[in-house]
């Protein structure tokens, strides 16, 4: 298959599980489901399969098309497809969407079967560490003891720190890309704005909003629209959209003039038509509570003792959201235990985003750093 | 493919099995030879990002970082060897980092161009300027190599600091050593080998 075309057509599956789930919040998810996709084949030994971990807003439809129409790909396919990083020649790939999700894994939008209706706000807290369980049920049903690699970026790379943690043997390599080992208080603070722009929004109906037919497309707009912020980089919005304007002149009015804004209304936009804002409430509070280190007395060494895969940290120069420096705590970490690591800064000014985009010497790191032994 | 000449003679100090840190390793030829040779354990440490993919292509372990900001991130006696061939001259700190080396490392191994060399010594006295040689073909403004020293500097640096010198060869810049540059090592030996350790 020549290499422009990336996997081709693919099909979401979804996996039932019966087995409850006991949650970090102590509540039990008595049956659930999963949504997930595959590209490429796993080999007989079940010894090629790769976990992509999806971030704050993402799906398990990281590459291909649904449709030949679709205009856009999967969120990750310039990096997933026969002859790309994440070779589908060689490997198994297998992406799942996060529980408490809104693409067809069960999440607030679902039916609670208690109450024949959407679960809505009752839907538990889920945290990393629930997804990377929920996760391990899906490789056991799909016959994968071990992964050949566990990979994520921003809250991905998250859950594959946790991965190497929770299950240091079912995990030989483990790429953490733009994340942070927990979130600064700045973090903290930019998601509390998000959620109260979702929860103040009067079409919120206190997340019953479902069951009222409304949607509170003004706080996830918002909300949207902050996060757009801090995924670019002053220099990188600079040069994207400068001062530029739709028209000469200066209108004198609040109406779209300059192009960032645009932007950014656009991007609520779209967010609105295909996200969930109970999903959203649910994810950044997951963010909020990562902390691998709160067991072992803020040591995030002692935290990662137990980890034995091989390490790719990579962190994004332009990157303030989850900057170098939070990637080299996770280094300072797995150096201090001996762990093997490898440690790489990419310059760019693509700021947060930057771990989605082809970037050259980002692509060969990650390519070279799963074809090499474990 | 042959092993640099320096690194070949760096390569027989270092015991199978160690843990080494291989400061400035480039494209990690030393690291990977070493790896495969004599089941070293390695990390390197390197700026250049492309050179940094390079290594993590032949599956070593390698931290992108300034040799400037120093080797905080690595404990104490953290490594059996900690090599840094023709980099001691070239930052900013080298009292700083020959401190940091000896602390992480149980040994320390580190090569750098002579500049009391009777060259480098004919070219400034006699010509008047600063020396561009084989060894040191910058002119002085663009020179990467900020902190040049000969090999009886650096020995006085070692007494500062506490530094036992375990080894000392000289070479040239083919890396051929005889017995003349043993004997007068800061007047005929172009590069400076030396095995150091914590006293």
């Amino acid at each position: 298959m020549p290499t422009d075309t990336g996997v081709g057509l693919v099909q979401a599956r979804q996996l039932h599980f019966d087995t409850p789930l006991e949650l970090e919040c102590d509540a039990t998810l008595p049956a659930y489901d999963l949504s997930f996709e595959t590209y490429g084949s796993l080999n007989a030994e079940a010894s090629n399969a790769i976990l992509i971990c999806h971030a704050l807003s993402g799906d398990h439809h990281a590459a291909g098309r649904h449709r030949p129409e679709d205009r856009k790909p999967g969120w990750w396919d310039n990096c997933i497809g026969p002859g790309r990083p994440i070779d589908t020649d060689r490997y198994f790939v297998v992406c799942s969407n996060n529980l408490g999700g809104c693409s067809g894994s069960t999440g607030p939008a679902s039916t609670n079967p208690a109450t024949g209706r959407p679960w809505g706000p009752d839907f538990p807290m889920v945290t990393v560490g629930d997804w990377v369980r929920s996760q391990a049920r899906l490789a056991d049903a799909l016959g994968i003891e071990r992964w050949h690699a566990v990979i994520g970026g921003s809250l991905g790379g998250m859950q594959a720190l946790d991965w190497t943690i929770r299950f240091p043997r079912r995990v030989q390599r483990a790429a953490v890309i733009a994340a942070a080992p927990k979130l600064s208080a700045q973090n903290i603070a930019f998601n509390e704005i998000a959620r109260h722009a979702i929860r103040s929004d009067p079409k919120f109906h206190d997340g019953r909003y479902l069951e009222q037919g409304d949607v509170p497309g003004v706080g996830l707009r918002l909300a949207r629209m902050l996060g757009h912020i801090t995924y670019l980089s002053d220099d990188g919005m600079r040069a994207r959209f400068g001062r530029d304007r739709r028209a000469d002149q200066a209108r004198f009015n609040f109406d779209v003039e300059f192009e960032i804004e645009s932007y950014l209304r656009y991007q609520g936009e779209s967010f609105v038509n295909r996200f969930d804002a109970n999903t959203y409430l649910l994810m950044t509070k997951a963010l909020d509570y990562f902390d691998p280190a709160q067991d072992t007395g803020d040591d995030l060494a002692a935290a990662l003792a137990p980890a034995s895969a091989r390490f790719l940290v990579v962190a994004f120069s332009s990157d303030w959201r989850f900057s170098p420096k939070r990637s080299r705590e996770i280094v300072r970490a797995l150096l201090a235990r001996k762990k093997r690591v490898s440690f790489l800064e990419i310059e760019s000014d693509y700021g947060h985003d930057a771990f989605l985009m082809p970037i050259p010497l980002y692509h060969r790191a990650l390519a070279g750093f799963l074809e090499t032994p474990a | 493919m042959t092993l640099r000449a320096d690194l070949e003679l760096m390569s027989r100090w270092i015991e199978p099995n160690a843990a080494l840190l291989d400061l400035g390793c480039g494209d990690g030829v030393l690291l990977d030879t070493l790896t495969r040779d004599r089941g070293v354990v390695g990390f390197g440490v390197e700026i250049d990002p492309e050179l940094v993919a390079d290594c993590i292509e032949r599956g070593l372990n390698v931290i992108h970082q300034d040799l400037d900001d120093g080797l905080a991130d690595f404990g104490d006696a953290a490594f059996d060897y900690v090599v840094m061939t023709q980099a001691l001259q070239a930052v900013p700190h080298p009292h700083r980092l020959l401190r940091d080396m000896v602390r992480v490392g149980r040994e320390a191994i580190i090569t750098f161009p002579n500049f009391g060399h009777w060259r480098t010594r004919w070219a400034l006295a006699i010509g008047g300027r600063m020396p561009i040689t084989e060894t040191l073909p910058h002119p002085w403004y663009s020179t990467p190599n900020v902190r040049l020293c000969t090999v009886r500097d650096f020995e006085e640096l070692c007494a500062i600091e506490h530094v036992s010198i375990l080894e000392r060869v000289m070479v040239d810049q083919r890396h051929r050593s005889n017995a003349m540059m043993q004997r007068l090592p800061n007047l005929l030996g172009e590069i400076a080998v030396y095995r150091v350790a914590a006293q």
